[in-house]
């Protein structure tokens, strides 16, 4: 699976020159190709991670913990592409870098809700499991009222709207990159929480070890 | 007093206009037709930082998981094998 996520991705260049500029914004609408798979990704992640620390807290499943926190450090990967491209676009498509829209402000908002998460995993010693699943849950709430917040207050940002009305050669790109995006997410998810999982065997042997 | 507010009216009818009239013509407004083109902002650098730095750090975000992964394997299979 990694391969042809790996392959996918190789062969998204080609995709993506292949498809005809934008009337207004011409060549830099491009970003958008790696752009909204990214931001779609982030808010999987952020949901990924809601469900997971909910199965954790309320159904005393300890693994679900190891898939909450691959999916925080997920959303946090996700939502620095989306940061960082949205900008670079921006600055050519509107003039500015950035502007507290809704969309805008929600999106960092939600990021920093997963910084602060991992953050708080990493630092907060006993119980920050329970503490940050807590505000993956919180993250997780975020994530309807970042997508509808571009149809319900004035922005500069694309609507949802603009997907299904593509035109073919605009969105067989589109879908190529979600798909790509969409199989590394599962991908680095699998890894990652592979890794949570190992070091929680390593942590109980080395209990074991001491018990003995 | 008629005179006085005549005077009052002709003034305030007037300034308005050489206020208009004393503006220096503005600079500040292009015609898209004289742009020059170098001014314009390019679309390339920014699409190559957006893709650069998506591979750069995806990249490195598979390397860090790989190197993770594989030193915590090897601690687990230490553990097992003290275990044993």
């Amino acid at each position: 699976m990694l391969a042809l996520a790996a392959g996918m991705f190789a062969l998204a260049p080609w995709m993506i020159n292949a498809a005809p500029n934008e009337a207004t914004m011409g060549l830099v609408y491009k970003i958008y190709f790696f752009h909204m798979p990214s931001a779609w990704m982030f808010m999987v992640a952020a949901i990924t991670s809601g469900v997971a620390s909910a199965r954790f807290l309320f159904l005393k499943r300890p693994s679900a913990d190891g898939w909450a926190l691959a999916a925080g450090e997920l959303a946090v990967l996700f939502g620095a592409f989306t940061l960082v491209t949205g900008p670079l676009w921006a600055r050519k498509a509107w003039g500015v870098w950035w502007v507290w829209d809704a969309r805008l402000t929600s999106s960092l908002m939600l990021f920093m809700i997963f910084v602060a998460y991992l953050l708080l995993r990493k630092y907060g010693g006993p119980g920050a499991d329970k503490l940050g699943a807590g505000m993956a849950l919180f993250g997780m709430a975020n994530v309807p009222f970042i997508y509808v917040s571009v149809n319900y207050w004035r922005t500069f940002h694309p609507l949802t709207s603009v997907v299904p009305t593509l035109p073919v050669e605009m969105g067989i790109p589109l879908w190529y990159c979600v798909t790509a995006f969409t199989l590394l997410f599962i991908v680095l998810l699998r890894m990652r929480t592979r890794l949570e999982h190992q070091r929680a065997r390593v942590e109980a042997l080395y209990l074991l070890e001491d018990e003995s | 007093m008629r005179l006085r507010s005549l005077v009052l009216c002709v003034c305030l009818s007037v300034l308005p206009f050489a206020a208009f009239a004393q503006q220096p013509p503005s600079g500040d407004f292009v015609p898209v037709d004289e742009t020059i083109p170098g001014e314009q902002i390019p679309a390339l650098p920014l699409i190559a930082t957006a893709y650069g730095f998506i591979w750069v750090a995806l990249l490195g975000y598979v390397w860090t998981i790989g190197r993770r992964l594989q030193k915590v394997e090897a601690e687990l299979a230490d553990l097992e094998s003290r275990g044993k």
